[in-house]
């Protein structure tokens, strides 16, 4: 991938469970191969420790979406559904394989030991995320609010003076139009169908509320994004947008309001649990028979 | 070293020309539109590649066969194709002839969206109504590609592979695949 040129010192990932925190010295390391523009926020090592921060949450919650999403493949309710949820998942992977690799150029290391090779503690996706797939309408309940908060998320970045990722991110938000379009035709057929239909999304919407806008929780290194323009808005701000687009859809359909409380970010990303455990066993099990195959 | 003795952009332009998307091996990489800036210097050819889709799994593939007809063009000349997202690929980008290969391999051609890969003034990409867009941009009728009736109706928005979607045309009966706008 273009943008940022990789680093010559490479991390040895696989004995370190904890890639982001190498992010400030690599780069400094680095610097004298690669000289970085004046306007390259991530020539300052802080601010690119922040950035790796960053781009791992927001690598990790588009992989475990989309193995999630990849669970349908076979077992979708009709086989419309069926290609849908696949290129969903592929969409989802493909987004997350782009945003790993613009960290393993910032970290010195390869998307595929990014993605792979941690160990469940050290994911940074949203707990959201961390629910297992459940029915139909669970998976629906949840690709709402991830997909709409995505796409809040997507619109800040879109300003980043991170030029990789703002360009990145340009090419990715013309994807997600398609997602958002599935689901939310979705969520209008569950929602508007009596019966079973409707008390499985309210029961999904239910078990989801307390982590409903964790996808949009601070990270705690938002005050170095914010001062170095790579977030070119605050997560509050994020947070308000995303209400006001789901707001008046849950009131269109009769669905209960979403509470406004602001997500805790120290719990946001971490302490996951055991659904989170089984599927990271599932999507990492071909990789550890073995690490150093060659694809 | 030499400069590329004879060769010159437009040899470059010719052998990208002949290779074709693994997907649809019909249409070349050159009408897909995904080849972006063609750098031809002293010694070195530099070519960028502009996804379809961020995700698209062909492109490894694209890639790597970019890379073996380079070689055998100018075999001394360092070669280097890097992938890029500026300026994003969008379906306008596909060529006429691109379009009337599409329709005569029997796929509907992507609607024009005419933003020219900006997303900041673009009222395909307009926050608010950017899912609202797409979804009269794709359900108007699409011509069907077998027998040009516009009384087709879209099957699904996800099709066999992330850049197509299904419609059914309710004249001739005949299911086609377009290739998505986006």
């Amino acid at each position: 991938m273009t943008g940022r040129s990789s680093q010559d010192d490479q991390v040895d990932l696989s004995a370190d469970p904890d890639p982001i925190a190498h992010a400030g010295s690599s780069q400094a390391s680095g610097a004298d191969e690669s000289p970085t523009s004046p306007a390259d926020p991530t020539a300052d090592p802080v601010t690119a420790a922040a950035l790796a921060e960053l781009l791992l949450a927001l690598a990790d919650d588009d992989l475990v979406i989309g193995f999630s999403d990849s669970e349908w493949t076979g077992i979708a309710p009709i086989l419309e559904e069926d290609v849908a949820m696949s290129s969903l998942a592929q969409d989802e992977i493909g987004h997350a394989r782009a945003i790993y690799e613009l960290l393993a150029a910032l970290v010195g290391s390869d998307a595929d030991r990014l993605a792979y090779d941690r160990p469940p503690e050290a994911y940074r996706h949203a707990r959201l995320l961390d629910h297992a797939r459940g029915d139909w309408a669970m998976t629906i309940a949840r690709r709402y609010l991830f997909d709409t908060a995505k796409t809040v998320r997507l619109e800040a970045l879109l300003g980043s003076s991170d030029r990789p990722l703002a360009e990145l991110v340009a090419k990715i938000r013309r994807e997600e139009v398609y997602h958002l379009l599935h689901v939310e035709t979705w969520l209008d057929r569950l929602a508007r169908t009596p019966g079973e239909a409707r008390t499985r999304l309210l029961a999904a919407l239910a078990v989801l509320e307390p982590d409903a806008s964790s996808v949009l929780a601070p990270l705690a290194v938002e005050p170095i994004l914010r001062g170095s323009g790579i977030l070119s808005a605050s997560s509050a701000s994020l947070l308000n947008a995303w209400h006001a687009r789901v707001g008046p859809t849950f009131a269109r359909l009769d669905l209960p309001p979403l509470p406004k409380t602001v997500p805790d970010p120290a719990h946001a990303r971490c302490e996951h649990g055991e659904p989170f455990r089984w599927l990271w066993g599932e999507f990492t099990s071909v990789r550890r028979l073995d690490p150093a195959a060659t694809w | 070293m030499s400069a590329l003795p004879g060769r010159t952009e437009a040899d470059v332009q010719s052998a990208l020309a002949a290779v074709m998307d693994p997907e649809l091996p019909f249409l070349s990489i050159v009408d897909l539109g995904i080849v972006g800036t063609v750098e031809v210097g002293p010694g070195r050819v530099r070519v960028e590649l502009l996804p379809t889709f961020v995700g698209c799994p062909a492109l490894d593939l694209i890639r790597d066969t970019v890379v073996e007809r380079l070689t055998e063009l100018a075999p001394d000349a360092e070669i280097g194709v890097e992938v890029s997202f500026a300026p994003p690929w969008t379906s306008d980008r596909i060529s006429e002839e691109g379009r009337r290969q599409l329709r005569l391999h029997g796929f509907a051609p992507p609607e024009r969206l005419h933003d020219g890969g900006t997303t900041a003034a673009s009222p395909w990409l307009g926050s608010a109504t950017a899912s609202a867009t797409t979804a009269i941009l794709l359900l108007r009728r699409v011509p069907c590609p077998h027998c040009g009736s516009r009384r087709t109706e879209l099957e699904n928005v996800f099709g066999s592979t992330l850049c197509r979607a299904i419609h059914h045309c309710s004249d001739c009966h005949q299911p086609f695949e377009q290739f998505k706008p986006v």
